[in-house]
């Protein structure tokens, strides 16, 4: 994708780094960039709604997906990227193991943890962009809900992928399960990706991967690069298990509701289609999710069970964050965006 | 299908069929499957893997919308215990 647009020194400095022509230069770039980001951890208030931080990993996070244009792929793995990365991710961490509520544990178990979550779930009082979506939302305020859910969408069970090869048994095969479906089973027009970029395209917005990442707020690339450093750590692949069977949990209801909004708004089956398909689909990934996944990796790996609901409440929480940042803005009668974007209706 | 040691080729058609009764849930199915409406039509999978509806509630009927969990809807027995480490009992056998 292009490169995301600098939000603050730490972003900024990563930029300058990332596209320095000047070998000689580089050292003071990197040391500056450490610098910068060892002080925007000490002084942010909100490392969630930090953009300069968030911005920073979403752009290192990129180099390890589709890459960023111009650079050379060799940036994933400099040293420089991957200590600006462990720097952000040890605060994002501390900062999500602090304020991400953590149920009573249940015992290791199939059913014990797939009860669990389910109700976890159930008792999420997270803010309703479903329920404001099917019944409220103007044909902008959709716009933009399509442009926030892009960062991830279009990028859709990516996050998710990394844990295949650090999980064994019953869970990999629950994992790989439930991402083949996500990937169309072989089938490209089926890709869940590929239906949400189909939507995007027919109510007029482009589909290019990170076209709208520098209209999104720092709460928006936090969902996101949540996943990604659940996904990207293997000392993390009970989060990243959990994270899954929660967000699958939370999809079928909400999903038949954005599918009704647009409905509402006068869009065909062409644009519902991804919406649609989401119902059916996490109706039955919420249970190979929670029972094949999340459960039987607490049955295989007991040690990994607190990691799974704390996987699990955090996508609840920081997904409910981003709602409520949201429905605050289009309440107040705002844009949910940074930037005045080139929304365009529908001729 | 990979054949066994003594070299006799399942054909994949043989394999059973599995349903999983998923607790407050629904029934999972996997395995070479065709639903059929009552008048015999085939109603295609558009998945390997498919949740049919046990609550009756949901609105793509034969398949789980996950309605379930907004009606409450529940196949075992009310919790007492708030942690459960032992196998689900079977559930009650269907009387012809």
């Amino acid at each position: 994708m292009k490169t995301p647009a600098a939000r603050g020194p730490v972003s900024s400095a990563l930029v300058d780094l990332l596209e320095n022509q000047n070998s000689a230069a580089e050292p003071a770039l990197a040391a500056s960039l450490h610098d910068l980001a060892d002080a925007g951890i000490r002084d942010t208030e909100d490392i969630l709604h930090d953009e300069d931080l968030q911005a920073a990993v979403f752009t290192a996070y990129e180099l390890r997906y589709s890459g960023l244009d111009g650079l050379a792929d060799d940036w994933e793995w400099h040293p420089d990227v991957l200590a600006l990365c462990a720097t952000i991710e040890l605060a994002f961490e501390r900062a999500l193991r602090d304020r991400v509520p953590m149920p009573a544990l249940p015992a290791p178990g199939v059913d014990s943890v797939a009860a669990a979550l389910f109700e976890m779930a159930a008792a999420d009082t997270g803010p309703s962009v479903s329920r404001f979506l099917a019944k409220k939302a103007t044909d902008e305020q959709a716009h933009e809900f399509l442009i926030q859910q892009s960062v991830y969408k279009l990028k859709e069970a990516d996050p998710h992928s990394w844990a295949i090869p650090r999980l064994r048994g019953r869970a990999k095969a629950a994992l790989v399960e439930i991402q083949a479906d996500e990937y169309g089973d072989g089938r490209l027009d089926r890709m869940h990706s590929e239906l949400f970029a189909q939507t995007m395209r027919e109510v007029g917005l482009d589909d290019t991967v990170g076209y709208y990442v520098d209209a999104v707020p720092a709460i928006t690339l936090a969902t996101s690069n949540m996943m990604t450093m659940f996904g990207t750590h293997r000392r993390l692949r009970g989060a990243i298990a959990g994270h899954l069977a929660a967000f699958e949990i939370t999809s079928s209801l909400p999903n038949r509701q954005y599918g009704n909004g647009f409905r509402r708004l006068g869009y065909d089956f062409q644009v519902t289609h991804y919406f649609d398909e989401h119902v059916e689909a996490d109706a039955v990934h919420e249970q190979i999710a929670a029972r094949d996944l999340a459960g039987a990796l607490t049955v295989d790996e007991p040690d990994l069970l607190e990691d799974v609901m704390f996987g699990a409440s955090a996508c609840l929480y920081v997904d409910g964050l981003a709602g409520t940042a949201l429905l605050a803005a289009w309440t107040a009668g705002e844009s949910s965006l940074r930037v005045a974007e080139p929304v365009s209706p529908r001729a | 299908m990979t054949p066994p040691a003594d070299g006799v080729e399942i054909p994949a058609g043989d394999t059973p069929v599995s349903i999983t009764a998923c607790p407050d849930g629904p029934l999972l199915v996997r395995g070479s499957f065709e639903i059929l409406t009552p008048a015999g039509e085939v109603i295609p999978p558009r998945r390997k893997t498919v949740a049919l509806c046990r609550c009756g509630v949901s609105m793509l009927k034969p398949f789980c919308d996950g309605s379930h969990k907004a009606v409450g809807f529940k196949t075992e027995p009310v919790r007492t215990e708030p942690v459960r480490t032992e196998p689900e009992p079977p559930g009650p056998q269907p009387t012809p």
